[in-house]
């Protein structure tokens, strides 16, 4: 066991637990960020510089950020509901989970591996002798030529698939600077709707944060001067002023 | 000369955690990252086998899984991009249209 090890792995294994108690997602994201980056300080000490920076670049970099990306668009308040809509479910996944871990923890117990080689002399047989990343190189664009090209077509196929997914198909056309003053016009002559701009937000209120309402002469809020998804909204700045 | 043991319990309890929050997690994109935690905890191992055995296949291999893994998330969040679209929900419970 390395001094790397005895910091990193507990580090991971509470962070992990954490995933697993916190209510909020985007928690759950950091703390898998924290396991990530100390599974990649794990990777250096066992001889992996190659997959340390992948890890880092790769895991850190592109998927954690894609997950908060993801998050941020399906809205961070969105936490798991409370209630269990089968009963004694939690109860049944932690014994599950425990009953996997004793399984796997016994045959590990019953191995005896003996100590690890260490890869000094597997990294110095790469062409001209060079290091890891050298003799990576070497396996994969010899012996795993094939694997590697295949993964190309993977990740192009995912790329195209995600555009696939999240694409849009727009069912109307989209409405011109001309039919919209004309649907402005109409909708004065109808219901004598303010012809004018929407009322900025923050106008003669507290703080002038867009999402704060502008005050009417009474003192009310204008409703108008707010986007529409902030309406009713626990945290914006309406609901914030109205506390006592 | 370090044991090999220890890396393995990681492992497995990372992977074990990674299954317990897969199972008990009801909001898809948690049990999407639990699921990264499973994949995480094999690569451990690959690359203390690797060590272990002092040849390179196993890091070649941990190689291959984070490139599986990228596009699966890919994939995997676009999925769900959709369904929340179409159901204004991210929890597991709420696409149950094929239930029978």
């Amino acid at each position: 066991m390395t001094a790397t090890f005895v910091v990193t792995a507990p580090l991971m294994i509470l962070s992990a637990l954490g995933i697993l108690v916190v209510r909020k997602a985007v928690h759950a994201a950091l703390l898998l960020a924290v396991v990530m980056i100390n599974l990649a300080f794990v990777y250096a000490s066992l001889d992996a510089p190659f997959l340390f920076a992948v890890q880092i670049i790769v895991y850190t970099g592109a998927v954690l950020m894609l997950f908060l990306f993801v998050l941020m668009l399906v809205g961070v308040d969105v936490s798991d509901e409370v209630t269990e809509s089968i009963r004694g479910h939690k109860v049944a996944s932690l014994l599950l989970g425990l009953i996997l871990a004793v399984v796997v923890l016994a045959m590990i117990g019953q191995l005896s591996l003996g100590t690890m080689k260490g890869l000094a002399t597997a990294n110095g047989a790469g062409i001209r002798g060079g290091g890891n990343l050298e003799a990576l190189a070497n396996l994969l664009f010899s012996r795993y030529v094939v694997a590697f090209e295949a993964t190309s077509a993977l990740l192009i196929t995912a790329a195209v698939g995600a555009m696939v997914l999240a694409h849009r198909e727009r069912t109307e056309p989209k409405s011109t600077q001309a039919e919209l003053a004309r649907e402005r016009v109409r909708a004065y002559g109808e219901n004598g709707l303010h012809l004018g701009p929407l009322p900025a937000p923050g106008t003669l209120a507290r703080h002038n944060a867009v999402d704060t309402p502008a005050l009417l002469p009474d003192g009310s809020h204008a409703k108008q001067s707010i986007p529409a998804g902030l309406h009713g909204h626990p945290k914006s700045g309406a609901a914030i002023e109205a506390k006592p | 000369m370090t044991d090999v043991t220890p890396y393995l319990i990681v492992s497995a309890v990372l992977f074990s955690i990674g299954a317990t929050g897969v199972l008990i997690r009801r909001n898809a994109i948690v049990v999407f990252m639990c699921i990264e935690l499973m994949l995480n905890a094999a690569n451990l191992s690959l690359v203390s086998f690797s060590n272990l055995h002092g040849n390179l296949e196993g890091q070649v291999t941990a190689f291959f899984v984070m490139v599986v893994a990228a596009a699966e998330v890919v994939i995997g969040l676009a999925i769900i991009m959709t369904i929340f679209r179409s159901r204004r929900s991210a929890s597991i419970d709420d696409a149950s249209l094929l239930k029978w």
